[in-house]
């Protein structure tokens, strides 16, 4: 019943299925890499108050566009430099990676709930209830996600919360398919026979049986989630319906610095930057702890 | 194979009514459309007024037969934006999208198909990585940033390709890039991974040691077997990039369905947003229907 421990991997043995998870990550490149960068986002966003030498809502319009140290005419008074307001690029980038993280996290949390319903269901019931969920999928499939959440936005108001819970209710396909699919897989085991057969009852099956099997693929799918909500809620920020400013979204920072493309590129090329790290870290994860725990799926 | 076309069919048939419904409900995901219709300066009688002529007091599944009435002869409704019918505006816009979309599809697969068969072929080596690293990279970066960064590099820097407009076909050169890019990546995993299941596949050891040439293996036998799925998914992928493009048209300016999308949300234009939802999803439907189809036609074992 509890998920396979690497048969034949002779480590296995002798250690605990935790201690060999955790060196098999120390020995995935890719794994550690994305490790590294999306622990000091996460350090970034939890210590930001600490972190930003200033406040990201100050504004100072007598230090426009300030360009960063590197550049000539830079300081280290504003390391990153000043937005068109005069704010603090560095401080606004810092909390920036909050707004990334808590939609992110959030969207991806309330998806997962409604997918992983759903793929259970249509996985352990099969016949009707699978075909009416795989058809709901389908339908969910076809919906421009952008396009939809864009026009929700636009007539509820834009916030933070509001982004969060159209992204969390629009996203949840590939949790649902990846959800349905493995608990095809697994209801075909025996373990699960046994289980009906000793009379175990609907919800016990499900918590002891089915989600502890499901728990590995869960938390791939919910990693590429994760990434795939952040770069939406920029990509709606950018577009002027995410979160709203002054918020500090990466996004909408890309956006602010739009029209001053031609003389201050570093505007939009910094949070780009940062918003491209953030989700390569979080995909390289993604595909290190798939790597990581099912060594019958590597290559 | 009749048999099933005709339920694949239905099977699209109901969906697209599926979604006509969820983007005809769109309009009272705000509480009353006739408040939001009538704009932030309307009087409660512009709003009544609104009502009537709309029909919203009426129950909303006859609400919807109405709507769906119009619909299926062609009328969408009026833009309340450019005081014309939603449908001319949707033909003007549509070819320029689909024309993209095209150009970004087909730079994908020669990006993508390439690549993948490469990574299968020299597993775990160097063009494996390599072909890796150009996916996981494509993934992650946020394509309206992709495109400016672009813009900034070919267009300012060096200007190769003008910023923004869709007159000529110089104008295309870098959203092509940015859509096709988008869309690479899922397809040149799933070849890969493809190539190499079938690569290690009984058939392909006992070709090998039949002596037939490396190179008609790869090309006759096993691209054929591991290009089913690719086909399927570059419709789905093709669908995507057609919503993506609500994005990437904004960013240049290209006078498409998507940037009209995105104008019309800004100015609450709601019959052209829903005349838009529909049109993409009906893409989406019809392009996975054809690659189903497709897919059937050449594998037999898919029609059960």
């Amino acid at each position: 019943m509890a998920a396979e421990t690497g048969s034949g991997d002779p480590l296995a043995r002798e250690l605990s299925r935790g201690r060999v998870l955790w060196l098999r990550g120390l020995g995935h490149q890719g794994f550690l890499m994305g490790a590294v960068v999306l622990g000091v986002i996460v350090m970034m966003a939890v210590f930001a108050p600490l972190l930003a030498p200033m406040d990201p809502f100050e504004q100072n319009l007598s230090a426009r566009l300030i360009p960063p140290v590197w550049d000539d005419r830079g300081s280290w008074a504003h390391p990153l430099g000043t937005d068109h307001l005069g704010r603090d690029y560095l401080s606004r980038l810092i909390y920036g990676a909050q707004i990334s993280l808590l939609i992110g996290i959030g969207a991806a949390f309330i998806s997962g709930i409604i997918g992983t319903l759903m793929g259970v269901a249509a996985g352990y019931f099969g016949g009707r209830v699978d075909m009416v969920i795989s058809f709901i999928i389908t339908a969910r499939l076809a919906t421009p996600v952008i396009l939809v959440a864009l026009a929700i936005v636009a007539m509820i108001g834009a916030s933070l919360e509001i982004v969060i819970a159209v992204l969390g209710l629009l996203l949840w396909d590939r949790y649902a398919l990846v959800m349905r699919a493995t608990t095809q897989q697994i209801c075909a085991n025996d373990y699960i026979t046994a289980a009906k057969a000793q009379g175990c009852s609907l919800a016990r099956i499900v918590v002891s049986e089915i989600l502890p099997n499901l728990a590995n693929n869960l938390i791939v799918v919910a990693t590429l989630e994760v990434a795939n909500a952040i770069i939406l809620e920029a990509a709606l920020s950018f577009l002027g319906l995410g979160v709203p400013p002054p918020l500090p979204s990466w996004g909408l920072m890309v956006s602010e610095g739009k029209s001053y493309i031609l003389f201050d590129p570093w505007l939009i090329t910094i949070p780009g930057v940062m918003l491209f790290l953030l989700v390569l870290a979080i995909n390289l994860v993604g595909d290190g702890i798939r790597d990581v725990t099912s060594p019958e799926g590597r290559n | 194979m009749l048999s099933y076309a005709l339920k694949r069919t239905g099977v699209a048939v109901l969906l697209a009514l599926c979604v006509s419904f969820g983007s005809y409900m769109l309009v009272f995901l705000a509480g009353d459309p006739a408040i939001l219709l009538a704009g932030e300066t309307g009087t409660a009688a512009d709003a009544e007024r609104i009502r009537q002529i709309y029909g919203f007091d009426d129950p909303i599944v006859f609400q919807y037969a109405n709507w769906l009435g119009r619909v299926l002869q062609g009328d969408l409704g009026r833009s309340l934006y450019f005081n014309q019918p939603v449908t001319t505006i949707l033909l003007g816009r549509i070819p320029v999208t689909l024309g993209l979309g095209t150009a970004a599809i087909l730079f994908a697969l020669a990006l993508a198909i390439p690549l993948g068969i490469a990574a299968a072929r020299w597993r775990n080596t160097i063009v494996d990585r390599g072909a890796l690293l150009i996916a996981v990279v494509g993934q992650a970066m946020p394509s309206f940033w992709f495109s400016l960064i672009l813009v900034i590099w070919f267009s300012v820097k060096y200007p190769l390709f003008p910023t923004s407009g869709s007159e000529t076909w110089r104008h295309f050169v870098l959203p092509t890039i940015v859509l096709g890019y988008f869309a690479a990546p899922a397809i040149m995993r799933l070849t890969r991974s493809g190539m190499a299941t079938v690569l290690d596949s009984d058939y392909i050891r006992t070709a090998r040691a039949m002596g037939i040439s490396a190179r008609k293996i790869m090309f006759k036998h096993a691209l054929r077997n591991a290009i089913l799925p690719v086909v399927s998914l570059s419709a789905a992928q093709f669908g995507y990039l057609l919503a993506g493009s609500v994005v990437v048209e904004s960013v240049f300016a290209i006078h498409g369905a998507g940037r009209l999308a995105w104008e019309s949300v800004l100015r609450s234009d709601l019959p052209t947003v829903q005349a838009l939802v529909l049109a993409f999803s009906l893409m989406y439907i019809l392009l996975t229907l054809a690659a189903d189809l497709v897919n059937a036609w050449l594998d037999p074992r898919l029609r059960s």
